[in-house]
């Protein structure tokens, strides 16, 4: 418990801290008033609207596209559904930059809609929109599909034999029962949406800027790190309210849903609504999912005999000091250091949280378990705290002794794990509390030391959910942009810091370098994906690591 | 003695789960813990294991206090109610799993292993995966690996419970039989009577967390401690009653008690083979309220005018239709006056 809770202590609570001071102290004196006069002042408040109200778009436009694809997945059988599964996960375990990329393949200038008809979406918020949808799809179709699949159909069979139309069976059974996925998928997508920051910084132009991207603005181009600062607590707080909803939203769908095995709930599609439905959903996934990706590979082709992969091994590109195909190596090295991290943090951060005292009492909620659940919400927190925050604070609080790690190459890796430890700890966590307690009492009464009973009973069952854990960590720090592209050095970039960089410059050739770079990115996420899902079970034919990790997986 | 509890308490919440529970257990006695679920019986177990730890008293193993001995090194087995096999060894490696703890040779392992599956009556199944058993193979797995590292003392939590009828009744006269052939200590839990009296030299009525009765089978079975025990081991005919001399005055009337019966205010058990039905003219006047089918015979079920009812055994040549009209007369020799 006192390594992860040191590790959060000094690397997100410290720069937090030197956030608010950077933005609200001057001179010694505290100035809270700041807080109005940044919002007040009109460029901030434009940011702010349409911070907000593409994130309700983004999140509507992606309620509207993935519920029947939700459906779709959990109650149609079909050829090909499992392996269609993983597809439309792919997006979401994809970097930021490369979901950029794409879409500026297809609807930028000079993309496939530009050749094909003249269409130019990318100054326009719809590139911005689309991009977001495509991102989020996999949250829709994975929480509210993952709950559906296992809704026990003979509830409406029951409302139906009590007289209710098909319908009014789906609206008083199916509906209440689905509506708090819902709202949590929503939640989550809102979040993601805000938060956005990679997706609009490459789409956005000039015209379009996020929170986020308006912070890393106001600290790499216009050097106000008190605006910037200010602006942080501001999304700080914004994000932890959203948080708080969500999480709210979350206990009240643990209540008790009766679930059958996903597997027994799935039919043959029967009629032309459910081949229409199937249809278009099927487009739906070809075109905004498959689409974006096939442009990017084959534009970052068209140059002849892989010329933008060649160019990439040239030192002398003039961008970096390096050839950019160094990138790949630096980011794998990074990523894997990073995954060590979060996996050693998040791994004692779970177990310790399985260890604390859970009340026996039914109603009252003992001290321990409120502060479980406190801490089980602080781990999540940088998951929305916006990569951004943590790359800002590590830029202003690591960059001074006692601790000035500025030239450190752990810098890096250490905020990208700070980014992975939650997806480590969401994993864990159901798998070592579904660990029946009194398995290890067993072992221990067959004289097994306390250290010999973690390492026969919990080691064994949590050994999957371990490498899950770790390749998702993995995942997510290969493609980690907002923190990374504060402190990576100029010199030695990560890929996607390394895609951004040569989007901004002019040139069909910096423009086809980071399409073949992109690719890469994007190859490297999908082959650990597919990893994953070999790992992941298919059923709950394991009754240790089964149905646990599946959830886990799912948010 | 092998195993003493001395005034060994364990509260949750304030409330006393074991209370002041004094127990001894020989080496090589087989000692049942009868009561009905929330008594305290699994907790007892989990006290001796050093799963749970007690609030006051003591807990002594060959005379030693176990206070500050670790689960680990108690040397004690427990088989849990369900099983808790290791899902991801197979039937070896589980039996196998606390010798290794033990630091066993590998290749004495395998012929230990071997041993129990045959006196378990599984020979073969080291290599079966765990899932693929059956509830009844399950028990056995479970049974051979609590006795493979030999413990000084061996605890069964509900070694049946979950086990159909005839199984259990199999099963525990295997278990009766391999006990006393390996000379093992056992001290076993479980609600069912019929079980507990089939398995144990001793039984041990618990109540609240408190013992009730502690006896030989034959003992607690002829004279049930009181009103509570009486009503758990099955019987229904218990009532309060004043004795006078051979005779006890109850709402059923008259009733002879056995010479030499404790005197005065007491409560009063008629077992059903001591309810004789006789002509209706004669004796107490019942309706038959009820009749269940017992196999051997036909348990009645009486209703006496003001008056509770009674239960009676009869065969079924001379058992009397629903509705039908009775005299009842009581047998001294299976009436019994409680303390």
């Amino acid at each position: 418990m006192a390594v992860p809770a040191a590790f959060f202590a000094v690397f997100f609570a410290y720069p937090v801290a030197a956030i608010v001071r950077r933005g609200l102290e001057a001179d010694g004196v505290w100035q809270v008033g700041r807080i109005a006069e940044v919002l007040l002042r009109p460029d901030v408040r434009h940011v702010l609207w349409f911070t907000t109200w593409q994130a309700l778009a983004s999140t509507a436009l992606t309620l509207l596209v993935a519920l029947p694809g939700a459906y779709v997945f959990a109650r149609l059988d079909f050829p090909g559904r499992q392996v269609l599964r993983a597809v439309v996960t792919v997006p979401f375990v994809l970097p930021t930059v490369v979901v950029g990329t794409a879409f500026l393949a297809l609807v930028g200038r000079g993309g496939l809609l530009d050749e094909l008809w003249g269409v130019r979406l990318d100054t326009t918020v719809w590139a911005i929109l689309l991009a977001h949808v495509f991102f989020n799809y996999a949250v829709v179709v994975r929480t509210v599909g993952g709950l559906w699949a296992g809704l026990d159909p003979r509830q409406e069979e029951a409302a139906r034999m009590l007289g209710a139309s098909p319908a009014a069976a789906w609206r008083t059974v199916t509906l209440p029962a689905l509506a708090p996925a819902v709202a949590a998928a929503a939640l989550m997508v809102f979040l993601f949406t805000f938060t956005s920051f990679g997706v609009v910084q490459i789409l956005g132009g000039p015209t379009f800027s996020t929170l986020e991207v308006e912070i890393y603005r106001q600290t790499a181009q216009i050097f106000d790190l008190s605006t910037a600062a200010v602006l942080t607590i501001i999304q700080f707080l914004a994000v932890g309210a959203i948080l708080a909803v969500h999480a709210w939203t979350v206990r009240r769908r643990e209540s008790a849903l009766r679930l059958v095995d996903p597997a027994l709930t799935a039919r043959r599609p029967r009629g032309a609504g459910q081949w229409a439905l199937l249809v278009g959903v099927l487009v739906t996934v070809a075109l905004l999912l498959v689409l974006p990706l096939a442009v990017l590979v084959q534009r970052s082709l068209t140059a002849p005999g892989l010329g933008y992969y060649r160019a990439l091994t040239d030192p002398d590109g003039g961008v970096f000091l390096v050839a950019p195909i160094n990138a790949v190596g630096t980011s794998l090295s990074y990523a894997a250091a990073a995954t060590a991290i979060a996996v050693v943090i998040g791994g004692l951060a779970a177990a310790a949280l399985t260890r604390l005292p859970r009340s026996r009492s039914g109603g009252r909620v003992s001290f321990a378990e409120r502060l479980v659940r406190g801490f089980d919400a602080l781990l999540m927190l940088p998951l929305g705290i916006s990569a951004v925050t943590v790359g800002f604070g590590f830029l202003i609080a690591l960059d001074r002794p006692p601790l000035d790690l500025r030239q450190s190459w752990i810098l890096v890796p250490l905020a990208q794990a700070l980014v992975g430890v939650p997806f480590v700890v969401r994993t864990m966590l159901p798998v070592l509390r579904a660990v029946d307690g009194r398995l290890r009492e067993a072992a221990a009464v067959l004289g097994a030391s306390p250290w010999r009973v973690w390492r026969e009973v919990d080691l064994p069952m949590v050994r999957r959910a371990l490498l899950v854990a770790a390749g998702f960590a993995f995942a997510v720090s290969l493609g980690e942009f907002g923190a990374t592209v504060f402190i990576a050095r100029p010199d030695n970039p990560t890929l996607p810091v390394a895609v951004a960089r040569l989007i901004g410059r002019p040139g069909d050739l910096n423009y086809g370098q980071a399409m073949a770079l992109s690719t890469i990115l994007m190859v490297v996420c999908v082959v650990t994906l597919l990893i994953l899902e070999r790992l992941l079970p298919r059923s709950g034919a394991d009754p240790a690591g089964g149905a646990p990790v599946g959830r886990g997986g799912e948010f | 003695m092998l195993l003493g509890l001395r005034a060994a308490t364990v509260r949750f919440d304030g409330r006393a789960v074991l209370d002041a529970v004094d127990l001894d257990v020989a080496e090589h006695e087989i000692v049942c813990v009868l009561g009905p679920s929330g008594s305290g019986k699994s907790t007892l177990l989990r006290a001796i294991a050093g799963l749970q730890p007690l609030d006051s008293g003591r807990v002594l193993l060959d005379g030693r206090d176990q206070a500050a001995v670790p689960v680990h090194r108690r040397g004690v087995g427990l088989m849990f109610q369900d099983h808790q096999l290791f899902p991801q060894r197979d039937v070896a490696g589980n039996v196998a799993f606390g010798l290794r703890m033990h630091g066993m040779a590998k290749n004495e392992r395998a012929a230990r292993v071997g041993e129990l599956l045959d006196l378990v009556g599984l020979p073969g199944a080291e290599r079966r995966a765990v899932a693929s058993l059956s509830g009844g193979e399950q028990q056995r797995v479970a049974l051979a690996r609590a006795l493979a590292p030999r413990p000084r003392l061996l605890m069964l939590d509900e070694p049946l419970g979950q086990l159909d009828r005839s199984l259990r009744e199999r099963l525990v006269v295997e278990l009766r039989e391999l006990f006393g052939r390996l000379g093992t200590t056992v001290l076993a839990v479980t609600h069912d009577q019929g079980e507990a009296f089939a398995l144990a030299d001793r039984v041990v009525v618990m109540r609240d967390g408190r013992i009730a009765q502690a006896g030989t089978p034959l003992e607690v079975w002829q004279r049930p401690a009181d009103a509570f025990v009486a009503r758990f081991l099955g019987f229904e005919n218990v009532v309060e009653a004043t004795v006078d001399g051979e005779a006890a005055i109850t709402p059923w009337g008259k009733v002879p008690v056995p010479g030499g019966s404790p005197q005065g205010t007491r409560t009063l058990l008629v077992r059903p083979a001591g309810v004789r039905l006789v002509p209706p003219a004669e004796g107490l006047r019942c309706t038959v309220a009820a009749r269940t089918f017992q196999g051997t015979h036909v348990t009645l079920h009486l209703q006496p005018r003001d008056a509770p009812r009674l239960e009676a055994a009869c065969p079924l040549r001379t058992a009397p239709e629903v509705g039908a009209e009775t005299g009842v007369e009581f047998d001294p020799a299976e009436t019994v006056v409680l303390d």
